[in-house]
């Protein structure tokens, strides 16, 4: 970046909205970029997307492409993560899978986020009764361990992807609402908040405008973490069976055909595994690192 | 009269906050509410503010009497600054949006211009307009709580403690400017403070609080001459002209 855009981003005085929103995004990332573990993991998660979108262009065979004379192959030059018990280039599955992981991630994002933020943020600034039955409700899903209320989920509405990624999102915003809640039973009482109400503004716009906000950054950072949990989760889900259905290449469903020759041809099982654990590692260093820029008691 | 409180009581569990206040402020005047901390001066103005909805008592604003939610038509009329100029802006705000946030509430037009205005008024130039509250001093902040609260081009003013937490320098500019604007706009204020000599500069006519109630009313004059008839009063004068261990130890005893 060249001298006169960074000078322009930390200008003390911005001179449009614009600019003092982008220099304050810019001063995060800078923050931001001087911790390197963090920046592994914003790494591993830029090329999920990256090898998501461009799957076709990665991978060298088609994920269901079958030949059966090639059938588990170790690794080697033809089949860079060896074959399975079809013959399909497991390498290949694995990248076609990463747009199945992407999207449980974005879908489950999409769900739980702004559930667990308007359950949370209305319970906690309302209180009486909207906190109430809000948090008795909360309260009933968190009763549950998560897997367990996913398979039951999945099970009764029936297998596949959406309905895991349904089951999953449905197990895992009350720990969101908890934290938002937490977040504006803090922020509620502060002297800005008094401020809008003393200038009128209605319960709804205080909540949306003025706390939201303030939650925000805590939503990401468990988010991120929580991202790890949420994959292994779906695995799982996909391992018994209840998750993405064959032949998709989900990587839990791929460790789980994978398990019958885990001793003798280890990289059918392994390569997913593998692939599970760095996109893992890598939401939890980013979330680590946002944790770190985001944190409100930073400044 | 713009404001009246009449036997206005407010009660946190058995501990009575305000007890039994009465109190008159005229149009255009600024009046000012005395007290050491945990007199209940702030709780009247919260009250008077809409924050705190349990009281009882009566209070009329311009003949009106007020009921334990205000509309947004009150809120127009009426706006308050607070007492710690860290806490009362947000903090992820910029200061254009916490300008442009009273403004869309009460659905006024010409926001450039309103927001350039404000701010010019209160002595900060356009260049602040985009920044966010951390990149500010306490008196900046303090300014530019006056000018979201007088966006809305209120008839009143409620000031809590506006100086306190400034710097000594400080404090007489923010005061000299909140005196000024009161003339330019025809404001009424009631104003909260701890300091004697703070609401001498500033208010023609004070009401001395203690434990709740309200010990005397006095104009600015009287309380120049040092003409106070209650007690509690007289200590707290003496108070402001210095520190004596042996007025502190009165006011120990006092009860």
């Amino acid at each position: 970046m060249n001298a006169s855009w960074s000078q322009w981003l930390l200008d003390e005085a911005p001179a449009s909205r614009a600019q003092a929103r982008a220099g304050a995004f810019y001063r995060s990332w800078l923050a931001f970029r001087r911790n390197p573990l963090a920046m592994v993991g914003l790494a591993i998660v830029v090329s999920l997307v990256l090898v998501a979108i461009f799957a076709p262009l990665i991978a060298p065979f088609g994920p269901t492409v079958q030949d059966l004379d090639f059938r588990l192959q170790p690794p080697s030059h033809r089949h860079w993560f060896g074959s399975d018990e079809l013959g399909r280039d497991i390498f290949s599955r694995v990248v076609f899978g990463s747009r199945i992981t992407l999207m449980i991630v974005l879908l489950v994002i999409v769900t739980v986020a702004p559930i667990g933020l308007a359950v949370g943020t209305l319970a906690g600034y309302f209180g009486g009764w909207v906190d109430a039955i809000l948090m008795r409700v909360t309260d009933v899903f968190l009763a549950f361990p998560r897997l367990i209320l996913a398979l039951a989920f999945v099970a009764a509405l029936k297998p596949g992807i959406e309905n895991a990624v349904l089951a999953i999102a449905l197990t895992t915003w009350p720990p969101y609402a908890r934290l938002a809640r937490a977040e504006t039973l803090v922020v509620r009482k502060a002297d800005y908040i008094a401020a809008v109400q003393a200038q009128g503004a209605s319960g709804m716009r205080i909540v949306l405008r003025h706390i939201v906000p303030m939650c925000i950054s805590s939503t990401i950072v468990r988010m991120t973490l929580d991202m790890a949990g949420i994959i292994l989760t779906a695995a799982g889900l996909g391992f018994l069976g209840l998750g993405a259905q064959p032949p998709s290449p989900e990587w839990g469903a791929m460790i789980s055909s994978g398990r019958r020759f885990v001793l003798d041809q280890w990289w059918v099982a392994a390569m997913p595994g593998i692939a599970i654990f760095v996109v893992s590692l890598g939401f939890n260093l980013l979330g680590d690192g946002l944790r770190d820029v985001l944190d409100p008691k930073r400044e | 009269m713009i404001l009246s409180a009449k036997n206005l009581t407010v009660a946190f569990g058995e501990m009575r906050a305000v007890d039994e206040a009465a109190f008159t402020v005229e149009r255009g005047e600024s009046f000012g509410l005395v007290g050491e901390s945990g007199s209940g001066k702030s709780t009247v103005l919260r009250v008077l503010a809409g924050l705190i909805e349990d009281w009882s008592g009566s209070i009329a604003f311009d003949g009106k009497a007020l009921g334990r939610t205000r509309d947004r038509a009150f809120y127009s009329r009426v706006q308050m600054v607070f007492q710690d100029p860290y806490g009362s802006l947000h903090p992820r705000q910029t200061i254009d949006s916490a300008l442009a946030e009273p403004l869309a509430i009460h659905k006024m037009d010409r926001h450039e211009q309103r927001i350039e205005k404000a701010l010019e008024e209160v002595g900060l130039g356009s260049g602040f307009r985009f920044r966010y509250p951390h990149q500010l001093s306490g008196g900046q902040r303090q300014r530019v709580a006056i000018a979201r609260a007088l966006i809305v081009e209120p008839e009143m003013l409620l000031l809590d403690e506006p100086t306190s937490a400034l710097d000594v320098s400080i404090q007489a500019e923010v005061l000299n400017l909140l005196d000024a604007l009161r003339k330019a706009h025809n404001l009424t204020f009631v104003m909260v403070s701890h300091n004697l000599a703070v609401v001498a500069h500033m208010c023609r006519r004070l009401a001395v609080m203690n434990r709740g109630r309200i010990v005397e009313e006095m104009d600015r004059d009287a309380l120049r001459r040092g003409e106070a008839k209650d007690p509690y009063t007289r200590r707290l004068m003496a108070a402001s002209r210095g520190y004596d261990r042996k007025l502190a130890e009165s006011f120990k005893t006092l009860d």
